[in-house]
Protein backbone atom coordinates (compact mmCIF):
# COMPACT_ATOMS: atom_id res chain seq x y z
CA UNK A 1 0.00 0.00 0.00
CA UNK A 2 1.57 3.35 -1.01
CA UNK A 3 2.02 5.63 2.17
CA UNK A 4 -0.57 8.72 1.11
CA UNK A 5 0.46 11.77 3.32
CA UNK A 6 -2.99 12.55 4.41
CA UNK A 7 -1.84 15.35 7.23
CA UNK A 8 1.35 17.68 6.34
CA UNK A 9 2.48 18.96 9.67
CA UNK A 10 5.15 21.53 7.80
CA UNK A 11 7.86 22.96 10.10
CA UNK A 12 5.14 24.36 12.58
CA UNK A 13 5.83 26.61 15.44
CA UNK A 14 3.55 28.71 18.10
CA UNK A 15 4.45 31.66 20.09
CA UNK A 16 1.65 32.84 22.57
CA UNK A 17 2.98 35.88 23.05
CA UNK A 18 1.78 37.09 26.52
CA UNK A 19 2.15 40.40 28.64
CA UNK A 20 5.19 39.10 29.59
CA UNK A 21 7.46 36.39 28.03
CA UNK A 22 6.42 34.81 24.81
CA UNK A 23 5.70 31.13 25.48
CA UNK A 24 7.53 28.62 22.49
CA UNK A 25 4.69 26.14 22.72
CA UNK A 26 5.96 24.49 19.58
CA UNK A 27 9.03 24.38 17.48
CA UNK A 28 9.57 23.53 13.93
CA UNK A 29 7.59 20.75 14.11
CA UNK A 30 8.06 18.57 11.14
CA UNK A 31 5.87 15.12 10.37
CA UNK A 32 3.37 13.15 8.00
CA UNK A 33 0.62 11.29 8.97
CA UNK A 34 -0.49 8.99 6.38
CA UNK A 35 -4.04 8.00 6.28
CA UNK A 36 -5.72 5.48 8.24
CA UNK A 37 -2.74 5.53 11.06
CA UNK A 38 -3.32 5.98 14.88
CA UNK A 39 -0.90 8.38 15.77
CA UNK A 40 -0.71 9.15 19.45
CA UNK A 41 0.89 12.37 20.76
CA UNK A 42 2.79 12.17 23.80
CA UNK A 43 4.26 14.29 26.11
CA UNK A 44 3.48 15.89 29.84
CA UNK A 45 1.17 18.22 30.59
CA UNK A 46 2.08 22.09 28.84
CA UNK A 47 4.18 20.89 26.31
CA UNK A 48 2.03 22.03 23.33
CA UNK A 49 0.16 18.74 22.42
CA UNK A 50 -2.90 20.53 22.14
CA UNK A 51 -1.61 23.57 20.37
CA UNK A 52 -0.45 20.94 18.13
CA UNK A 53 -3.99 19.20 17.38
CA UNK A 54 -5.36 22.98 17.56
CA UNK A 55 -3.51 23.68 14.40
CA UNK A 56 -4.88 20.26 12.77
CA UNK A 57 -8.23 21.57 13.89
CA UNK A 58 -7.87 25.04 12.39
CA UNK A 59 -9.24 26.47 15.72
CA UNK A 60 -5.79 28.49 16.02
CA UNK A 61 -3.36 28.45 13.29
CA UNK A 62 0.80 28.00 13.37
CA UNK A 63 2.38 31.40 14.15
CA UNK A 64 5.19 29.56 11.11
CA UNK A 65 5.00 26.89 8.92
CA UNK A 66 1.53 25.30 7.94
CA UNK A 67 -0.42 22.15 8.29
CA UNK A 68 -1.86 20.43 5.24
CA UNK A 69 -4.75 18.08 4.78
CA UNK A 70 -5.76 15.61 2.47
CA UNK A 71 -3.44 18.69 -0.45
CA UNK A 72 -5.15 21.78 1.50
CA UNK A 73 -4.02 24.02 3.86
CA UNK A 74 -5.98 24.33 6.99
CA UNK A 75 -7.10 27.60 7.40
CA UNK A 76 -9.98 26.76 9.55
CA UNK A 77 -12.01 24.19 11.46
CA UNK A 78 -13.99 21.64 9.20
CA UNK A 79 -16.25 18.50 9.96
CA UNK A 80 -13.58 16.39 7.84
CA UNK A 81 -11.45 16.56 10.96
CA UNK A 82 -14.45 15.64 13.78
CA UNK A 83 -12.59 17.15 17.18
CA UNK A 84 -13.31 15.04 20.20
CA UNK A 85 -12.67 17.45 23.43
CA UNK A 86 -11.10 16.47 27.37
CA UNK A 87 -14.26 18.10 28.74
CA UNK A 88 -16.94 16.70 26.99
CA UNK A 89 -18.30 19.49 25.23
CA UNK A 90 -21.48 17.93 24.80
CA UNK A 91 -24.66 20.52 24.23
CA UNK A 92 -26.03 20.20 27.24
CA UNK A 93 -29.36 21.74 26.28
CA UNK A 94 -29.38 19.22 23.82
CA UNK A 95 -30.28 15.48 24.24
CA UNK A 96 -28.03 12.78 22.79
CA UNK A 97 -30.25 12.32 19.91
CA UNK A 98 -29.60 15.75 19.43
CA UNK A 99 -26.49 15.96 20.41
CA UNK A 100 -25.07 13.61 17.63
CA UNK A 101 -27.37 14.95 14.74
CA UNK A 102 -26.59 18.15 15.53
CA UNK A 103 -23.67 18.01 12.60
CA UNK A 104 -26.25 16.61 9.61
CA UNK A 105 -28.96 18.81 10.56
CA UNK A 106 -26.29 21.93 10.29
CA UNK A 107 -25.79 19.83 6.48
CA UNK A 108 -29.32 19.25 5.87
CA UNK A 109 -29.15 15.77 5.35
CA UNK A 110 -32.48 14.23 4.59
CA UNK A 111 -34.68 12.92 7.58
CA UNK A 112 -34.46 9.28 6.96
CA UNK A 113 -30.98 9.42 6.42
CA UNK A 114 -30.19 11.35 9.76
CA UNK A 115 -33.01 8.86 11.59
CA UNK A 116 -30.71 5.69 9.86
CA UNK A 117 -27.58 7.21 10.43
CA UNK A 118 -28.56 8.01 14.12
CA UNK A 119 -29.91 4.53 15.17
CA UNK A 120 -26.71 3.00 13.60
CA UNK A 121 -24.38 5.55 15.56
CA UNK A 122 -26.31 4.58 19.03
CA UNK A 123 -26.27 0.77 18.51
CA UNK A 124 -22.20 0.93 17.74
CA UNK A 125 -21.99 3.46 21.05
CA UNK A 126 -24.45 1.52 23.18
CA UNK A 127 -26.60 4.63 23.59
CA UNK A 128 -30.04 3.36 22.42
CA UNK A 129 -31.26 3.15 25.87
CA UNK A 130 -30.44 6.72 26.29
CA UNK A 131 -31.48 9.00 23.17
CA UNK A 132 -33.75 11.27 24.83
CA UNK A 133 -31.93 11.97 27.88
CA UNK A 134 -29.52 14.84 28.36
CA UNK A 135 -25.97 14.68 29.16
CA UNK A 136 -26.03 16.00 32.61
CA UNK A 137 -27.64 11.98 33.03
CA UNK A 138 -25.01 10.51 31.50
CA UNK A 139 -21.96 9.55 33.25
CA UNK A 140 -18.33 10.30 31.97
CA UNK A 141 -18.11 7.60 29.80
CA UNK A 142 -21.62 7.93 28.52
CA UNK A 143 -20.80 11.36 27.43
CA UNK A 144 -17.50 10.35 25.72
CA UNK A 145 -19.57 7.97 23.66
CA UNK A 146 -21.97 10.51 22.61
CA UNK A 147 -19.00 13.01 21.72
CA UNK A 148 -17.39 10.56 19.10
CA UNK A 149 -20.71 9.40 17.44
CA UNK A 150 -21.21 13.07 17.40
CA UNK A 151 -18.24 13.50 15.57
CA UNK A 152 -18.95 10.27 13.69
CA UNK A 153 -21.76 11.16 12.54
CA UNK A 154 -20.29 13.31 9.83
CA UNK A 155 -18.44 10.32 8.67
CA UNK A 156 -14.89 12.67 8.97
CA UNK A 157 -12.03 10.82 7.41
CA UNK A 158 -9.91 12.54 10.27
CA UNK A 159 -10.36 11.96 14.15
CA UNK A 160 -8.93 14.54 16.43
CA UNK A 161 -8.93 13.56 20.03
CA UNK A 162 -7.54 15.60 22.72
CA UNK A 163 -6.95 13.48 26.36
CA UNK A 164 -10.85 12.37 25.54
CA UNK A 165 -10.66 9.47 28.15
CA UNK A 166 -8.42 11.43 30.63
CA UNK A 167 -10.95 11.81 33.14
CA UNK A 168 -12.62 8.43 33.23
CA UNK A 169 -11.81 5.65 35.92
CA UNK A 170 -9.74 2.63 34.48
CA UNK A 171 -12.32 -0.19 33.47
CA UNK A 172 -14.56 2.66 31.70
CA UNK A 173 -11.35 3.66 30.15
CA UNK A 174 -10.00 0.62 29.03
CA UNK A 175 -13.39 -0.19 27.32
CA UNK A 176 -13.73 3.03 25.80
CA UNK A 177 -10.43 2.30 24.14
CA UNK A 178 -11.48 -0.73 23.06
CA UNK A 179 -14.54 0.70 21.50
CA UNK A 180 -12.56 3.20 19.60
CA UNK A 181 -10.32 0.51 18.20
CA UNK A 182 -12.99 -1.45 16.95
CA UNK A 183 -14.51 2.15 15.23
CA UNK A 184 -10.90 2.65 13.72
CA UNK A 185 -10.50 -0.50 11.84
CA UNK A 186 -13.95 -1.27 10.99
CA UNK A 187 -14.24 2.60 9.49
CA UNK A 188 -11.11 2.72 8.46
CA UNK A 189 -10.02 6.06 9.70
CA UNK A 190 -6.97 8.61 10.29
CA UNK A 191 -6.93 8.98 14.64
CA UNK A 192 -4.93 11.95 15.98
CA UNK A 193 -4.75 10.97 19.54
CA UNK A 194 -3.48 12.86 22.33
CA UNK A 195 -2.46 11.62 26.07
CA UNK A 196 0.27 12.02 28.75
CA UNK A 197 -0.56 8.29 29.53
CA UNK A 198 1.88 5.79 28.08
CA UNK A 199 0.20 2.85 28.69
CA UNK A 200 -3.13 4.27 26.84
CA UNK A 201 -0.41 5.14 23.95
CA UNK A 202 1.42 1.58 23.81
CA UNK A 203 -2.06 0.37 23.88
CA UNK A 204 -3.78 1.73 21.11
CA UNK A 205 -1.48 3.26 18.62
CA UNK A 206 0.12 2.84 15.00
CA UNK A 207 3.15 5.33 16.35
CA UNK A 208 3.38 7.47 19.07
CA UNK A 209 5.22 11.22 18.40
CA UNK A 210 7.02 11.91 22.12
CA UNK A 211 7.17 15.38 22.60
CA UNK A 212 9.75 17.40 24.20
CA UNK A 213 8.48 20.62 26.88
CA UNK A 214 8.90 23.96 25.88
CA UNK A 215 10.24 24.63 22.92
CA UNK A 216 7.75 21.72 21.93
CA UNK A 217 9.53 19.53 19.63
CA UNK A 218 9.33 16.22 18.33
CA UNK A 219 12.00 14.34 20.20
CA UNK A 220 11.20 11.04 19.15
CA UNK A 221 8.84 9.07 16.53
CA UNK A 222 7.99 5.38 17.38
CA UNK A 223 6.45 2.94 15.47
CA UNK A 224 4.12 0.09 17.65
CA UNK A 225 5.15 -3.11 15.91
CA UNK A 226 2.95 -5.06 19.04
CA UNK A 227 0.11 -6.85 17.20
CA UNK A 228 -3.51 -5.68 18.64
CA UNK A 229 -5.05 -6.81 20.75
CA UNK A 230 -2.00 -5.87 22.88
CA UNK A 231 -1.88 -6.92 26.52
CA UNK A 232 -0.05 -4.59 28.48
CA UNK A 233 1.49 -7.40 30.75
CA UNK A 234 3.19 -8.34 27.24
CA UNK A 235 7.24 -8.18 27.96
CA UNK A 236 7.44 -5.96 24.42
CA UNK A 237 4.62 -3.42 26.10
CA UNK A 238 6.26 -3.22 28.88
CA UNK A 239 10.12 -2.59 27.47
CA UNK A 240 8.52 0.25 25.19
CA UNK A 241 6.81 1.48 28.56
CA UNK A 242 10.10 1.63 29.92
CA UNK A 243 11.62 3.11 27.51
CA UNK A 244 8.49 6.25 26.50
CA UNK A 245 8.71 6.47 30.56
CA UNK A 246 12.91 7.41 30.60
CA UNK A 247 12.20 9.62 27.88
CA UNK A 248 8.75 11.26 29.38
CA UNK A 249 10.36 11.55 32.60
CA UNK A 250 13.24 13.59 31.49
CA UNK A 251 10.88 16.09 30.26
CA UNK A 252 8.73 15.89 33.13
CA UNK A 253 11.89 17.32 35.32
CA UNK A 254 12.81 19.71 33.03
CA UNK A 255 8.91 20.72 33.12
CA UNK A 256 8.78 20.84 37.08
CA UNK A 257 12.46 22.65 36.86
CA UNK A 258 11.14 25.15 34.69
CA UNK A 259 8.27 25.72 36.77
CA UNK A 260 10.36 25.73 39.94
CA UNK A 261 11.84 28.17 38.15
CA UNK A 262 9.12 30.53 37.28
CA UNK A 263 7.18 30.63 40.76
CA UNK A 264 8.74 34.22 41.05
CA UNK A 265 6.27 35.53 38.96
CA UNK B 1 -44.89 7.72 55.44
CA UNK B 2 -42.88 10.14 53.12
CA UNK B 3 -46.48 11.30 52.44
CA UNK B 4 -47.37 11.90 55.85
CA UNK B 5 -44.15 13.69 56.52
CA UNK B 6 -44.29 16.55 54.25
CA UNK B 7 -47.88 16.91 55.11
CA UNK B 8 -46.80 17.40 58.40
CA UNK B 9 -44.06 20.05 57.23
CA UNK B 10 -46.71 21.35 55.27
CA UNK B 11 -49.06 22.09 57.95
CA UNK B 12 -46.14 23.80 59.53
CA UNK B 13 -46.26 26.99 57.40
CA UNK B 14 -50.05 27.15 58.75
CA UNK B 15 -49.75 28.09 61.97
CA UNK B 16 -47.80 31.00 61.73
CA UNK B 17 -50.14 33.19 59.77
CA UNK B 18 -53.13 31.61 61.81
CA UNK B 19 -52.16 32.79 64.84
CA UNK B 20 -51.32 36.43 63.43
CA UNK B 21 -55.08 36.42 62.33
CA UNK B 22 -56.55 35.06 64.88
CA UNK B 23 -54.39 38.06 66.74
CA UNK B 24 -55.17 40.60 64.72
CA UNK B 25 -58.97 39.38 64.65
CA UNK B 26 -58.93 39.30 68.84
CA UNK B 27 -57.11 42.77 69.09
CA UNK B 28 -59.79 44.58 66.61
CA UNK B 29 -63.01 42.69 68.36
CA UNK B 30 -61.52 43.59 71.59
CA UNK B 31 -62.04 47.42 70.35
CA UNK B 32 -58.02 48.16 70.98
CA UNK B 33 -57.31 49.55 67.61
CA UNK B 34 -59.71 51.51 65.10
CA UNK B 35 -61.23 49.56 62.54
CA UNK B 36 -61.23 52.41 60.41
CA UNK B 37 -57.21 52.32 60.69
CA UNK B 38 -57.25 48.66 60.46
CA UNK B 39 -60.38 46.79 60.16
CA UNK B 40 -60.26 42.91 61.26
CA UNK B 41 -59.40 40.23 59.19
CA UNK B 42 -62.89 39.01 58.99
CA UNK B 43 -64.12 42.37 57.49
CA UNK B 44 -61.19 42.31 54.90
CA UNK B 45 -62.56 38.63 53.80
CA UNK B 46 -66.24 40.06 53.48
CA UNK B 47 -65.44 43.09 51.50
CA UNK B 48 -62.73 41.00 49.30
CA UNK B 49 -66.07 39.10 48.89
CA UNK B 50 -67.94 41.81 47.58
CA UNK B 51 -64.88 43.41 45.44
CA UNK B 52 -65.02 40.11 43.36
CA UNK B 53 -68.75 39.46 42.94
CA UNK B 54 -70.72 41.30 40.62
CA UNK B 55 -72.86 44.28 42.12
CA UNK B 56 -76.21 43.76 39.94
CA UNK B 57 -77.62 40.13 40.15
CA UNK B 58 -77.73 37.50 37.73
CA UNK B 59 -79.56 37.95 34.67
CA UNK B 60 -79.87 35.33 32.16
CA UNK B 61 -80.75 37.64 29.50
CA UNK B 62 -77.28 39.70 29.91
CA UNK B 63 -75.53 37.00 28.96
CA UNK B 64 -73.84 33.57 30.37
CA UNK B 65 -73.01 33.01 34.15
CA UNK B 66 -69.33 32.82 33.74
CA UNK B 67 -69.70 36.40 31.60
CA UNK B 68 -71.37 37.48 34.71
CA UNK B 69 -68.51 36.25 37.08
CA UNK B 70 -66.05 38.28 35.56
CA UNK B 71 -68.12 41.73 35.32
CA UNK B 72 -67.21 41.63 38.98
CA UNK B 73 -64.97 44.70 39.94
CA UNK B 74 -61.73 43.06 41.30
CA UNK B 75 -61.79 40.38 38.21
CA UNK B 76 -61.91 43.18 35.75
CA UNK B 77 -59.01 44.84 38.13
CA UNK B 78 -56.86 42.22 37.90
CA UNK B 79 -57.31 41.36 34.27
CA UNK B 80 -56.87 45.13 33.65
CA UNK B 81 -53.60 44.70 35.88
CA UNK B 82 -52.43 41.95 34.55
CA UNK B 83 -52.43 42.46 30.85
CA UNK B 84 -51.01 45.58 31.78
CA UNK B 85 -47.86 44.51 33.28
CA UNK B 86 -47.87 41.32 30.51
CA UNK B 87 -48.15 43.61 27.47
CA UNK B 88 -45.05 45.91 28.96
CA UNK B 89 -43.12 43.28 29.53
CA UNK B 90 -42.88 41.46 26.09
CA UNK B 91 -42.25 44.90 24.99
CA UNK B 92 -39.42 45.54 26.98
CA UNK B 93 -37.83 42.10 26.96
CA UNK B 94 -38.46 41.79 23.18
CA UNK B 95 -36.41 44.87 22.88
CA UNK B 96 -33.44 43.69 25.38
CA UNK B 97 -33.12 40.17 24.31
CA UNK B 98 -32.05 41.14 20.95
CA UNK B 99 -29.95 44.08 22.03
CA UNK B 100 -28.32 42.05 24.98
CA UNK B 101 -27.18 38.98 21.94
CA UNK B 102 -26.07 41.45 19.50
CA UNK B 103 -23.99 43.52 22.82
CA UNK B 104 -22.87 40.67 23.92
CA UNK B 105 -21.35 38.92 21.37
CA UNK B 106 -19.66 41.99 19.54
CA UNK B 107 -17.55 44.06 21.22
CA UNK B 108 -17.84 46.98 18.69
CA UNK B 109 -21.96 47.07 19.31
CA UNK B 110 -21.21 47.01 23.13
CA UNK B 111 -18.82 49.77 22.97
CA UNK B 112 -21.17 51.93 20.88
CA UNK B 113 -23.90 51.24 23.22
CA UNK B 114 -22.79 50.69 27.08
CA UNK B 115 -21.86 54.20 27.55
CA UNK B 116 -25.78 55.32 26.64
CA UNK B 117 -27.12 52.09 28.65
CA UNK B 118 -24.76 53.01 31.58
CA UNK B 119 -26.01 56.43 31.85
CA UNK B 120 -29.45 55.73 31.38
CA UNK B 121 -29.74 52.41 33.42
CA UNK B 122 -29.16 53.89 36.99
CA UNK B 123 -32.85 56.43 36.72
CA UNK B 124 -35.82 54.31 38.43
CA UNK B 125 -38.17 53.50 36.06
CA UNK B 126 -40.46 55.72 38.35
CA UNK B 127 -38.54 58.80 37.69
CA UNK B 128 -39.95 58.94 34.21
CA UNK B 129 -43.73 58.92 35.45
CA UNK B 130 -43.48 62.84 34.66
CA UNK B 131 -42.31 62.11 31.23
CA UNK B 132 -44.18 59.36 30.47
CA UNK B 133 -47.62 61.23 30.91
CA UNK B 134 -46.30 63.97 29.08
CA UNK B 135 -45.38 61.82 26.51
CA UNK B 136 -47.86 59.74 26.18
CA UNK B 137 -50.65 61.54 28.01
CA UNK B 138 -52.95 58.87 30.42
CA UNK B 139 -53.98 55.43 30.58
CA UNK B 140 -52.54 52.26 29.15
CA UNK B 141 -49.68 54.35 27.08
CA UNK B 142 -47.88 55.30 29.95
CA UNK B 143 -48.10 52.47 32.01
CA UNK B 144 -46.81 50.18 29.48
CA UNK B 145 -43.98 51.87 28.71
CA UNK B 146 -42.80 52.48 32.43
CA UNK B 147 -43.68 48.35 32.71
CA UNK B 148 -41.60 47.79 29.69
CA UNK B 149 -38.79 50.20 31.33
CA UNK B 150 -38.51 48.08 34.19
CA UNK B 151 -38.47 44.69 32.34
CA UNK B 152 -35.67 46.12 29.80
CA UNK B 153 -32.74 46.62 31.64
CA UNK B 154 -32.35 43.30 34.10
CA UNK B 155 -33.12 41.58 30.49
CA UNK B 156 -30.71 43.26 29.37
CA UNK B 157 -27.48 43.15 31.21
CA UNK B 158 -28.53 39.96 32.15
CA UNK B 159 -28.35 38.45 28.39
CA UNK B 160 -24.86 40.51 27.94
CA UNK B 161 -23.61 38.41 30.82
CA UNK B 162 -25.02 35.51 29.61
CA UNK B 163 -23.60 35.48 26.21
CA UNK B 164 -20.42 36.72 27.50
CA UNK B 165 -20.27 33.80 29.75
CA UNK B 166 -20.85 31.14 27.36
CA UNK B 167 -17.93 28.66 27.77
CA UNK B 168 -15.90 28.90 24.42
CA UNK B 169 -15.90 25.32 23.86
CA UNK B 170 -19.53 24.86 23.26
CA UNK B 171 -18.28 27.35 20.10
CA UNK B 172 -15.42 25.55 19.13
CA UNK B 173 -17.43 22.48 19.21
CA UNK B 174 -20.19 24.11 17.01
CA UNK B 175 -17.21 25.41 14.58
CA UNK B 176 -15.73 21.80 14.18
CA UNK B 177 -19.56 20.26 12.96
CA UNK B 178 -19.90 22.83 10.70
CA UNK B 179 -22.34 25.48 12.47
CA UNK B 180 -21.87 29.17 10.76
CA UNK B 181 -22.55 32.23 12.46
CA UNK B 182 -26.76 32.05 12.27
CA UNK B 183 -26.91 28.64 13.47
CA UNK B 184 -24.27 29.29 16.41
CA UNK B 185 -26.61 31.85 17.43
CA UNK B 186 -29.91 30.33 17.81
CA UNK B 187 -28.70 26.79 18.57
CA UNK B 188 -25.47 27.54 21.17
CA UNK B 189 -25.18 30.96 21.99
CA UNK B 190 -28.65 31.64 22.73
CA UNK B 191 -29.71 28.54 24.56
CA UNK B 192 -26.45 28.05 26.42
CA UNK B 193 -27.15 32.20 27.94
CA UNK B 194 -30.54 30.48 29.00
CA UNK B 195 -29.59 30.19 32.71
CA UNK B 196 -28.82 34.01 32.48
CA UNK B 197 -31.68 35.48 30.14
CA UNK B 198 -34.21 33.37 32.25
CA UNK B 199 -33.02 35.04 35.45
CA UNK B 200 -33.22 38.51 33.79
CA UNK B 201 -36.75 37.86 32.88
CA UNK B 202 -37.71 36.79 36.06
CA UNK B 203 -36.31 40.23 38.07
CA UNK B 204 -37.47 42.25 35.05
CA UNK B 205 -41.19 41.13 35.39
CA UNK B 206 -40.77 41.41 38.91
CA UNK B 207 -39.31 45.53 38.53
CA UNK B 208 -42.26 45.60 35.69
CA UNK B 209 -44.84 44.37 38.28
CA UNK B 210 -43.50 47.60 40.78
CA UNK B 211 -43.43 49.76 37.93
CA UNK B 212 -47.23 48.78 36.99
CA UNK B 213 -49.04 49.30 40.32
CA UNK B 214 -47.22 52.96 40.41
CA UNK B 215 -48.40 53.45 37.17
CA UNK B 216 -51.85 52.54 37.82
CA UNK B 217 -51.70 54.77 41.10
CA UNK B 218 -50.97 57.80 39.04
CA UNK B 219 -51.82 57.42 35.36
CA UNK B 220 -54.31 55.09 35.02
CA UNK B 221 -57.87 55.01 36.44
CA UNK B 222 -58.50 50.81 36.75
CA UNK B 223 -56.60 48.19 37.64
CA UNK B 224 -55.00 47.07 41.02
CA UNK B 225 -53.00 49.80 41.95
CA UNK B 226 -56.00 52.60 40.98
CA UNK B 227 -58.16 50.64 42.96
CA UNK B 228 -56.36 50.69 46.50
CA UNK B 229 -55.61 54.20 45.86
CA UNK B 230 -59.50 55.13 44.99
CA UNK B 231 -60.21 52.64 48.66
CA UNK B 232 -58.33 55.42 50.75
CA UNK B 233 -60.16 58.39 49.74
CA UNK B 234 -63.53 56.68 50.88
CA UNK B 235 -61.50 55.16 54.00
CA UNK B 236 -62.28 51.73 53.04
CA UNK B 237 -59.30 50.16 54.91
CA UNK B 238 -60.61 46.88 54.37
CA UNK B 239 -60.93 47.62 50.83
CA UNK B 240 -57.36 48.63 50.70
CA UNK B 241 -55.66 45.40 52.29
CA UNK B 242 -58.22 43.21 50.40
CA UNK B 243 -56.62 45.00 46.70
CA UNK B 244 -53.20 44.54 48.54
CA UNK B 245 -53.70 40.73 49.11
CA UNK B 246 -55.00 40.83 45.67
CA UNK B 247 -51.71 42.46 44.12
CA UNK B 248 -49.69 40.10 46.14
CA UNK B 249 -52.08 36.60 45.08
CA UNK B 250 -51.38 38.10 41.31
CA UNK B 251 -47.64 38.42 41.88
CA UNK B 252 -47.43 34.92 43.74
CA UNK B 253 -49.45 33.54 40.46
CA UNK B 254 -47.14 35.44 37.95
CA UNK B 255 -44.10 34.06 39.51
CA UNK B 256 -45.35 30.52 39.89
CA UNK B 257 -45.84 30.77 36.36
CA UNK B 258 -42.31 32.27 35.29
CA UNK B 259 -40.75 29.63 37.47
CA UNK B 260 -42.38 26.83 36.07
CA UNK B 261 -41.30 28.06 32.54
CA UNK B 262 -37.83 28.79 33.68
CA UNK B 263 -37.79 24.74 35.04
CA UNK B 264 -39.34 23.57 32.01
CA UNK B 265 -36.36 25.59 29.80
CA UNK B 266 -33.78 24.11 31.89
CA UNK B 267 -34.82 21.16 32.23
CA UNK B 268 -31.29 20.11 31.03
CA UNK B 269 -29.37 22.13 33.16
CA UNK B 270 -27.15 20.66 36.51
CA UNK B 271 -27.92 22.95 38.86
CA UNK B 272 -31.79 22.22 39.05
CA UNK B 273 -32.00 18.88 40.62
N1 LIG C 1 -3.89 30.65 24.61
C1 LIG C 1 -2.68 30.55 25.18
N2 LIG C 1 -2.02 31.66 25.57
C2 LIG C 1 -0.78 31.57 26.13
N3 LIG C 1 -0.13 30.43 26.36
C3 LIG C 1 -0.74 29.29 26.00
C4 LIG C 1 -2.04 29.29 25.40
N4 LIG C 1 -2.40 28.01 25.15
C5 LIG C 1 -1.37 27.26 25.59
N5 LIG C 1 -0.38 28.01 26.09
C6 LIG C 1 0.91 27.53 26.61
O1 LIG C 1 1.48 26.72 25.63
C7 LIG C 1 2.03 25.56 26.19
C8 LIG C 1 1.44 24.33 25.57
O2 LIG C 1 0.09 24.21 25.95
P1 LIG C 1 -0.83 22.98 25.54
O3 LIG C 1 -0.74 22.78 24.08
O4 LIG C 1 -2.17 23.20 26.11
O5 LIG C 1 -0.11 21.78 26.31
P2 LIG C 1 -0.61 20.29 26.52
O6 LIG C 1 -1.87 20.09 25.78
O7 LIG C 1 0.51 19.44 26.04
O8 LIG C 1 -0.80 20.12 28.00
C9 LIG C 1 1.77 25.64 27.68
O9 LIG C 1 2.96 26.01 28.30
C10 LIG C 1 0.72 26.67 27.84
O10 LIG C 1 0.93 27.40 29.01
MG1 LIG D 1 -3.82 19.67 26.55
Amino acid sequence: MAEQAQIEIRHVSKVFKGSGQDVVALKDIDFNISEGQFVCLLGPSGCGKSTLLNAIAGFSLPSEGSVVVGGHEVVEPGPDRGMVFQEYALFPWMTVEENITFGLKIKKAEPHKIEEKLQQLLKTLKLTDFRRRFPKDLSGGMRQRVAIARVLALDPPIMLMDEPFGALDALTRRSLQDELLKIWSDLKKTVVFVTHSIEEAIYLADRIVVMSYRPGTVKKDVHVEIPRPRNPADPDFNNLKRELSQMVMAEQNRFEQATLGSTGD
Amino acid sequence: MAVRKSLLSQLKGVWVPAIVIIVWEAVVRAGWVNPQVLPAPSAVLIKWYQYLMPLEAYDPTQGSRLAWYFSGELVRDLWESFYRVLLGFVIGAGLALPLGLLMGASKHIYDYMNPLIQVLRPIPPIAYIPLAILWFGLGNPPAVFLIALGAFFPVLMNTIVGVRAVDSIYIRAGKNLGAGSFLMFRKIIVPASMPYILSGVRIGIGTGFICMIVAEMIAVNNGLGYRILEAREYFWSDKIIAGMFSIGLLGLAIDTVVSRLNNYLLRWHRGLE
